[in-house]
């Protein structure tokens, strides 16, 4: 786990804060603000210097081919994944690292990024419930346990959002006596309970039979059209067309073009993106 | 008295009988010996191994070194031999010798005390492993999933990966406890007045020794066979908690299609 390197505040001469000003707009104003990501596994590096900004309530879709580095950019918002280089930060505060006595940055503790992953929500190509936890008790574990609220309290929230998503029917039944959609829909509703600033799909619908995909898509729809600020990696190009702010288009480790939906699926600018949709249209 | 007397074979059947459904409180006492160090032994040694399994999975490599080399190091030796090093080896070296030690209205005999921490020390290790295995067993995506709602590591393996790992830990467990319940006959060794000692006491004394070890074997057996019953109980319930049901066995099902998901009857 070392500290990303180069890019500190001394090396660069610059205040830490105004490192993310690089990005355009100031990482206060948005909700996302990823500020040249590097990352590597072993000797292959897999984000090469990745910038890019979630306005609050914004629906940014990330498409692109496998190992683009997608995932890896998702799962290093709320620190699943460490940083080799630059700066991530949700609501202005940077992700899963704190500045030391002498400037230099260092790796969060353990509780300290708990607590930031308790306002970022993440939604699980493999919906991950816990298995031998009803559906309400998936729901209301989060809010009862890192929120500290009382069990009815938590059960009430649970059943509320339960209902919003369609499975209010099933509260008491068990992951296993679910279908794939139905499953998702679970993990989406216990990501809700914690009541997050921003939620993170990682290729939520991948796992689908084709005829619950959409059930799925609904609510996210849904959630998009409350203002939600939602991160998407997804094949799903109707509902990047449909739902989405802005579409970014990612290969071989970095942004390729980014842009609103319509501009990007029927103009796209750069030749991968071109040869990318081709392949998937 | 009732015996088959045939050229060189004796069977005293009325010892036999009277042994095995009117034992003596000699006897009892031995049986009961024998139960309560095994679970005694079985529930400290779980105890033991989970922090074992847990020190195996450390970030730090003295403390995984430290956890290892005692797996191989109480799996690598004889249960018997361990037993005689500690009760009679430390006592001969002069390191410590295990004396009667009087809590309250009970006294424990030494002999037991060694027995009990043998015991413990030697199953933890199989116990560690078992219990690896078992946390290794578990989604990975469990840990990750209940992190993402703010848990830290150590929160969510508590309320979320082990609870899990308890389903993968009880066949093992159970197995293993069944060999407990028999290897306490170890600790005749040492002096521990249970089943298997008691039993050889009184085949010296009457000279009925088929018909006493036969006895015993017959307690032992039923001592496992109560076991397997109440670990298939636990093994059901915690199926129920997973939404998993067992379905009877019929003759013409499928052995590969032995359970099915509970139907929770609420329609799709």
């Amino acid at each position: 786990m070392s500290a990303p390197g180069a890019l500190t505040a001394s090396s660069a001469g610059v205040r830490a804060d105004a490192l993310s000003e690089i990005g355009g707009g100031t990482s206060q104003d948005m909700a996302v603000s990823a500020v040249d990501v590097h990352k590597r596994f072993g000797r292959v590096e897999v984000l090469k210097g990745v910038s890019v900004d979630v306005a609050r309530g914004e629906v940014v879709v990330l498409i692109g081919p496998s190992g683009s580095g997608k995932t890896t950019l998702l799962r290093c918002i709320n620190h699943f994944e460490t940083v080799d280089q630059g700066r991530i930060y949700v609501d202005g505060r940077l992700i899963g690292y704190r500045t030391d006595g002498r400037g230099r940055l260092v790796e969060e503790r353990a509780k300290a990024i708990a607590l930031q992953r308790a306002e970022i929500g993440f939604v699980f190509q493999h919906f991950n419930l816990y298995p031998n936890k009803s559906v309400l008790e998936n729901v209301t574990l989060g809010p009862r346990k890192v929120r500290k609220m009382s069990r009815d309290e938590a059960d009430e929230v649970g059943r509320t959002l339960l209902t919003r998503v369609g499975l209010d029917a099933k509260v008491d039944a068990y992951p296993v006596q679910l279908s794939g959609g139905q499953k998702q829909r679970v993990a989406i509703a216990r990501a809700l309970a914690m009541q997050p600033k921003l939620i993170l799909f990682d290729e939520p619908t991948s796992a689908l039979d084709p005829e619950m995909i959409g059930e799925v898509l609904e609510v996210m729809r849904d959630l998009a059209s409350e203002g939600m600020t939602m991160v998407v990696v997804s094949h799903e190009m109707g509902f990047a067309r449909e739902v989405a702010d802005r579409v970014v288009m990612m290969d071989d480790g970095m942004i390729v073009e980014h842009g609103r939906p319509a501009e990007l699926f029927d103009r796209p600018g750069h030749e991968r993106t071109r040869a990318f949709l081709a392949k998937i249209l | 008295m009732a015996m088959i007397a045939t050229v060189g074979l004796h069977f005293d059947s009325h010892f036999f009988w009277t042994s095995l459904l009117h034992p003596s409180s000699a006897f009892l006492q031995g049986l009961w010996a024998t139960v309560y160090l095994s679970v005694v032994a079985q529930f400290l040694a779980t105890v033991l191994g989970l922090v074992i399994a847990l020190a195996r999975r450390s970030k730090l490599s003295p403390v995984r070194a430290l956890a290892w080399g005692y797996t191989w190091i109480m799996r690598g030796t004889p249960l018997l031999v361990q037993l005689a090093l500690v009760y009679f080896g430390l006592a001969a070296a002069g390191i410590y010798r295990f004396s009667n030690l009087t809590v309250g209205p009970v006294t424990i005999p030494g002999e037991v005390q060694a027995a009990i921490f043998t015991f413990t020390l030697n199953e933890a290790a199989y116990m560690g492993e078992i219990i690896r295995a078992a946390l290794g067993a578990v989604d990975p995506g469990q840990l990750e999933a209940a992190m993402s709602t703010g848990m830290t590591p150590a929160r969510a393996m508590q309320l979320v990966v082990v609870p899990q790992a308890v389903r993968f830990v009880i066949p093992p467990l159970g197995n293993d406890f069944n060999a407990m319940m028999k290897n306490t006959s170890l600790a005749s060794i040492i002096g521990v007045q249970e089943l298997f000692l008691v039993s050889e006491q009184v085949s010296s004394v009457t000279f009925n020794t088929f018909e006493i070890y036969l006895v015993a074997s017959l307690y032992y057996l039923a001592l496992t066979t109560v076991w397997s019953v109440i670990q298939a109980v636990i093994e059901r319930r915690i199926d129920r908690k997973w939404g998993i049901e067992r379905t009877r066995w019929r003759r013409s099902a499928s052995w590969s299609r032995r359970w099915s998901v509970i139907d929770a009857g609420l329609g799709t």
